[in-house]
């Protein structure tokens, strides 16, 4: 589904990521942990096509990235749901009409979006938020809010960045809960997190792969994590 | 410059610009600077132009006015002894009804005289008492007439007599009515080219403050032509109110302040009249066509900056 092949990123001359060769197949659930600035986010920018490698290739839905042109690659984001740290939203319209924006953007309003959305708001929990205001909205609530968002086109692709930074225990497991029924019905999963016993909680219930970045590099983490 | 060219062109003909999408139309934020700049400076501009295109108009109006109205007329001017005036005055007729292209000729009676001296010397002015030269009017047939053989042949048999074409006089007056036209027309192209400059200095600004909103917007799949759209639709349709309010504010201080009565005067004829008043949509429709080729080259220039 996303291919590395020996792709290495670097930014302002010096390297962030290098020589990365990964295949993240259908229907997994893969963590990326690692320390601060390492490279997580860098990383999973390039797993949706906002940053493009230096050298090496990375292939989307068997696309190459470097030959995609702006369009191509916005065509493919809309399989691909992607939920922020700092979720981003448009503060002026509500969160129904900021889940909705990937529908009227990819033009695929009808009569059936009413009851999606009503579903998808009750699956996240925030029925009773219908006409909030985003900047109304606890951490947990935003975080939901941006998850509902990224699966409302039913994307094959969910990639999370540090989706659990903002939020306490409880709303982590709740989103975690979330992430790990969207993979049981078949969605690959990408989720950044620093917070290792929120992935020790996950590989209880999933069967996931933790890949580690690390001087620059990728590796697939044991049992040692 | 040419994807400029086939993207708008692509844009229109697919009509994402002209099609409505009330989710589309909502994704720009409503208010901020931008939108009150846009409002206010097409208004004023709006406003300049209508007077820039009214003064062009009138200009036109007075030119041909000028051209026209004196263009097939001319004066002869008989100077003569009272004794000698008649015969002169007989002469001159005679030479003029041979004359080939020469319409009529009518000499321009006492009372028509006192009228025409009346603004100078008053209604009771005794110009019995003056020796005052005999005027006849000449009106030209289409074709015209030889000025300068008509000249040789008066001051062969009626010496007294100066033929008064009115070229000397109205040339320099239909040319300055054509300069005039031209200063206006030259104005009101400079207003338009500033009023685009400054919707596309909107327009960037705009794009600028709502980064985050077009970073969403392309996080979550939007083509380059919807982000586009969103920001030419907002700002196609503020330059229009805008542009509809200055022109309507010009049309009423026109109206207040041109005096109906003096429009028939030659150098106060300033103003629109009859059908000039619909010349006036041209300008709205212009500034909306402005705003969407300058939105849509800036969106178009700042969103390839963003790859």
């Amino acid at each position: 589904m996303i291919k590395f092949d020996s792709a290495s990123y670097s930014y302002t001359g010096s390297e962030l990521l290098s020589d990365i060769t990964l295949d993240i197949a259908s229907g997994a659930f893969h963590f990326v942990t690692g320390p601060s600035g390492s490279g997580k986010t860098t990383f999973l920018k390039m797993c949706y096509g906002e940053l493009r490698p230096n050298t090496g290739a990375v292939q989307i839905f068997d696309q190459d990235l470097g030959q995609m042109t702006r369009d191509d690659i916005a065509s493919m984001r809309r399989k691909i749901g992607v939920i922020h740290q700092d979720c981003q939203f448009l503060d002026h319209l509500n969160i129904v009409d900021n889940i909705a924006l990937p529908l009227s953007v990819s033009q695929q309003i009808n009569p059936n979006s009413e009851t999606q959305l009503k579903e998808l708001l009750a699956w996240v929990g925030l029925t009773n938020r219908v006409n909030a205001m985003p900047p109304e909205l606890s951490g947990g609530e935003r975080q939901r809010v941006a998850l509902a968002r990224a699966v409302i086109m039913s994307p094959d692709i969910i990639i999370a960045d540090e989706p659990t930074g903002n939020v306490d225990w409880e709303m982590s497991q709740r989103l975690l809960k979330l992430l790990i029924e969207l993979n049981k019905m078949g969605k690959t999963v990408l989720l950044a997190s620093h917070d290792l016993s929120l992935i020790r909680l996950a590989k209880s219930h999933v069967q996931a792969r933790v890949l580690r970045i690390s001087d620059k590099r990728i590796r697939i983490a044991g049992a040692d994590l | 410059m040419m994807n400029y060219i086939f993207g708008l062109f692509d844009a229109l003909m697919t009509t994402r610009l002209w099609s409505r999408d009330a989710q589309r139309d909502r994704v720009v934020p409503p208010t901020g600077y931008t939108a009150t700049l846009t409002l206010f400076s097409s208004a004023v501009m709006a406003f300049l132009s209508v007077f820039a295109l009214t003064l062009s108009i009138s200009a036109s109006r007075l030119s041909v006015y000028w051209g026209d109205a004196l263009a097939n007329s001319s004066t002869l001017q008989i100077s003569a002894r009272a004794d000698q005036m008649e015969t002169q005055v007989a002469l001159a007729l005679q030479i003029l009804k041979t004359t080939s292209g020469i319409e009529a000729a009518r000499v321009i009676s006492y009372e028509e005289q006192q009228k025409l001296l009346e603004p100078w010397f008053g209604p009771a002015a005794p110009l019995q008492r003056l020796s005052l030269p005999t005027l006849i009017d000449i009106t030209e047939a289409a074709s015209g007439y030889n000025v300068e053989n008509l000249r040789l042949r008066l001051a062969a048999d009626v010496p007294g007599a100066i033929l008064d074409d009115h070229a000397r006089w109205r040339r320099p007056l239909v040319q300055a009515a054509n300069t005039l036209w031209a200063i206006g027309l030259f104005c009101a192209l400079l207003i338009l080219s500033a009023s685009g400059a400054m919707i596309t200095l909107a327009a960037r600004a705009s794009m600028s403050a709502n980064s985050q909103v077009i970073a969403v917007l392309r996080m979550i799949g939007a083509h380059d032509s919807y982000v586009a759209a969103a920001f030419v639709q907002r700002f196609t349709f503020r330059t229009l109110i805008g542009s509809l309010i200055g022109c309507a504010l010009a049309a009423l201080l026109l109206i207040t302040f041109t005096d109906p009565t003096q429009q028939a005067a030659i150098l106060t004829g300033l103003g629109l009249e009859g059908r000039d008043w619909l010349r006036l949509i041209v300008i709205p429709v212009l500034f909306t066509v402005l705003a969407l080729l300058a939105t849509y080259a800036a969106a178009h220039r700042v969103l390839k900056g963003l790859s």
